[in-house]
């Protein structure tokens, strides 16, 4: 256990990680009924390893269905764990009766997408934020009203209208008020799930704008749950991609778009639609083939191989046993073989790859992606074909 | 038309360009209302576009903002007690506004269709996908059954659903999000429309899908020529997609023109904000973003003025802007028009700020 910590959390005298999770798994089963047979086990988060340091933000991405919104709760045992550990300010919560877990999260608070769907309509917005207070056995008359006030200066509400209810605020005021809830109880660690994906463009980046301010004056640390790579790459300060329950890479901001090493990264950063006019008329369906497929049917070997573009690739440049699987020749490796996450270029990022787009084997396709978001790489090798 | 201004520019009369194509779908002078408790609330106000066979137009704009209701309003969709109150709608030059429910119920489909943002809701879950493509097929040709089945089964694999005789049973529940939409989308082409206008097709799929649902929409539009609106709010598709971009802010048109125009030169402070406040792939990562203060305005309450003005980055209170509503107007390229008084003047006035 020690060794896996020491591994993840660096060298020894720094402050320990706001959060650590270890190898943690979470595994879904649906129960058999009068009319079905037991389900397969969804493994929608399988076996995760990320820190997340004092005032650092992580950015989680992938697709739906990747399981970023499964590990969101894990981290704050919304969602209880199958496997693996989880600790909090260097603490092992994941064994803490649920008693301690409620009072644990005083320090790990979540905001949601939908800010409506978390608030109480019949409650003032005043009351909500203060909720928190009184469920920790924290409420004080005199001081509390106070507290409140001062959140929701913090996060640009009109103190004001703490007798309001939600439904008198637009999307991105309500979005405050979640923000503000979450805030109320001074915590260490937020989670947030998508934040600003249901707000309209302008509002869009007064929130961002909002939670990084908030991130330097109170020192959180956040795990950025989110779809879109633009917003991550704005907030993080390092990036963790997963797909079908798995961390594919784990890189900091700097090099994940400028040095993606997973196809699966590359896919995902030519699918971003970019608003400059080079972008005219440009296709990308021949990256990011079909969809992802379904946690209960994980594909064998690599589970990202049955999309990928690297792999045909590296298959029909020859060198390398290959294999045929359905109308595609893939390398036999990406078809038996699952790659582990490791350290990779030297540096703290990390690939589950057997063919990662080093900058010394970049394919053609993964410079054009790297030309086409404005990060041209500087020495572009293209893969020989066959 | 009471105000020419409002009405299309004609093409411009710039460079040895092709002759332009015909224009598929106009609006003119688009005006839609809905009763409220202090009289009638303008939910779209005087919505003058138009888009031609084989182009793209991109409306863009916020939630509330009225890209939707334009074009429910161009099809005789707007649900009571809303209704248009005046403009025109041509489709290949002909007028539908004022035709019977059941004249524009054969329209819809057979000339312009129109696909939506939530696939799961458009279907019944009841019927299998080819029920569902056989019965659009059936109420508006006069194919058989069993011709009807044959031809769902060649417009699914025309959206590349894999394995479409089999898939053709499958019911909606059955089906990706994705692969629901290129459904949707095989319906909405089954009868070979003019015009497809699709209502932020891709908002509820993944990036990966976006991509691939869009560049199967382009290829459909390249095979038959048909013309595209592209209701969004994301810029980057727009970029990707679109000949000609419409920007609407709290019912109105706040600028219109060629993809080229609004991109390289915005002519109005919304446009130039929005544009600002999109992170970026390749933006610097350590400042904060420029954001648009405030919040969009509630149509039902608009000031009297332009109804940006109390976010405009230019600053507040010109008198111009505060009792005078601008109309969108070109400037030196006739193509390319903007509802700002200042559009001309935009450069100079944001470097003195």
């Amino acid at each position: 256990m020690s060794e896996v910590r020491t591994a993840s959390s660096g060298t020894d005298a720094g402050p320990p990680p706001a959060l650590e999770l270890v190898e943690t798994s979470r595994v879904f089963t649906r129960r058999g009924g009068l009319f079905r047979k037991a389900g397969t086990p969804v493994r929608a988060v399988d076996g995760v390893s990320l820190t997340i340091h004092p005032g650092e933000t992580l950015g989680l991405v992938g697709e739906s269905g990747s399981g970023k919104s499964t590990l969101g709760r894990l981290a704050l045992r919304l969602v209880e764990p199958s496997g693996g550990r989880l600790l909090v300010d260097g603490r092992d919560v994941t064994d803490l009766p649920k008693a301690e877990m409620q009072a644990m999260r005083r320090d790990i608070q979540m905001v949601f997408q939908d800010p409506y769907g978390s608030l109480d309509p019949r409650v003032t917005i005043g009351q909500s934020i203060g909720e928190p207070l009184k469920v920790h056995g924290l409420w004080d008359p005199t001081d509390s009203p106070q507290k409140v006030a001062g959140v929701m200066s913090l996060v640009g509400l009109d103190p004001s209208h703490a007798d309001r209810y939600p439904h008198q605020f637009s999307g991105g005021q309500r979005q405050r008020i979640g923000i503000a809830r979450a805030l109320t109880l001074d915590p260490k660690i937020l989670v947030l799930d998508e934040p600003v994906s249901a707000l309209d463009v302008s509002i869009q980046a007064q929130i961002i704008n909002l939670l990084q301010r908030i991130q330097r004056e109170r020192g959180l640390s956040y795990l950025f749950i989110a779809h879109d790579l633009a917003v991550v790459r704005h907030v993080s300060h390092r990036i963790a991609v997963m797909y079908l329950g798995k961390l594919v890479e784990l890189a900091s901001r700097d090099t994940l778009y400028r040095r993606p090493l997973h196809p699966y990264t590359v896919s995902l950063l030519a699918a971003v639609p970019i608003a400059d006019l080079r972008m005219r008329k440009r296709r990308r369906t021949s990256v990011a083939m079909g969809e992802i497929g379904s946690a209960t049917s994980v594909p064998p070997g690599c589970r990202f191989h049955p999309r990928c573009y690297r792999a045909r690739l590296v298959a029909s440049g020859g060198g390398v046993p290959t294999e045929r699987s359905g109308d595609a020749l893939l390398p036999r490796a990406c078809l038996m073989e699952e790659p582990a996450l490791r350290a990779c270029g030297g540096g703290t990022d990390q690939v589950a790859c057997h063919f990662p787009e080093t900058p010394e084997s970049r394919s053609e396709v993964a410079a054009a992606v790297l030309q086409d978001i404005g990060h041209p790489p500087i020495r572009p090798i293209p893969l020989q074909s066959a | 038309m009471a105000n020419p201004n409002l009405s299309v520019a004609p093409p411009p009369p710039v460079a040895p360009v092709p002759a332009p194509r015909p224009v598929a779908l106009e609006l003119r002078d688009l005006t839609t209302v809905f009763p409220g408790d202090d009289g009638p609330i303008t939910v779209i106000d005087g919505i003058s576009l138009a888009v031609r066979d084989g182009g793209t137009l991109a409306v863009v704009g916020e939630s509330g903002s009225g890209k939707s209701m334009t074009f429910l309003s161009a099809l005789g969709l707007v649900a009571s007690p809303g209704r248009v109150q005046r403009g025109e709608v041509r489709i290949g030059g002909a007028e539908i506004l004022g035709r019977t429910p059941e004249q524009l119920r054969r329209l819809r489909g057979a000339v312009v269709s129109m696909i939506f943002q939530d696939p799961l809701t458009a279907l019944n879950p009841v019927f299998t996908i080819g029920e569902q493509i056989v019965e659009v097929l059936r109420a508006h040709s006069g194919l058989g059954r069993a011709a009807a089945r044959a031809r769902a089964v060649e417009l699914l694999a025309r959206v590349q659903i894999p394995d479409p005789s089999r898939r053709i049973d499958d019911y909606p529940h059955q089906l990706s999000g994705g692969q629901r939409q290129r459904v949707l989308i095989a319906m909405a082409i089954a009868l070979s429309p003019k015009v497809l206008i699709a209502d932020e097709p891709t908002t509820a799929l993944d990036v990966t899908v976006q991509a691939q649902i869009l560049d199967l929409l382009a290829d459909l539009q390249a095979e038959t020529g048909m013309a595209l609106v592209l209701i969004t709010h994301d810029l980057g598709l727009v970029a990707r997609y679109a000949d000609d971009v419409a920007v609407m802010y709290a019912g109105r048109l706040v600028e219109v023109g060629s993809i080229e125009e609004v991109f390289s030169a915005p002519r109005h402070p919304y446009t130039r904000a929005l544009f600002r406040s999109i992170p970026r792939l390749d933006g610097p990562v350590d400042e904060e973003l420029p954001a648009i203060e405030g919040q969009p305005p509630n149509v039902a309450r608009l000031p009297p003025g332009c109804a940006f003005e109390p976010r405009c980055t230019l600053g507040h209170g010109r008198a111009d802007c505060c009792t005078k509503r601008p109309l969108p107007l070109a400037g030196d390229r006739a193509g390319h028009r903007s509802a700002c008084f200042h559009a001309d003047r935009l450069d100079q006035m944001e470097a003195a700020r």
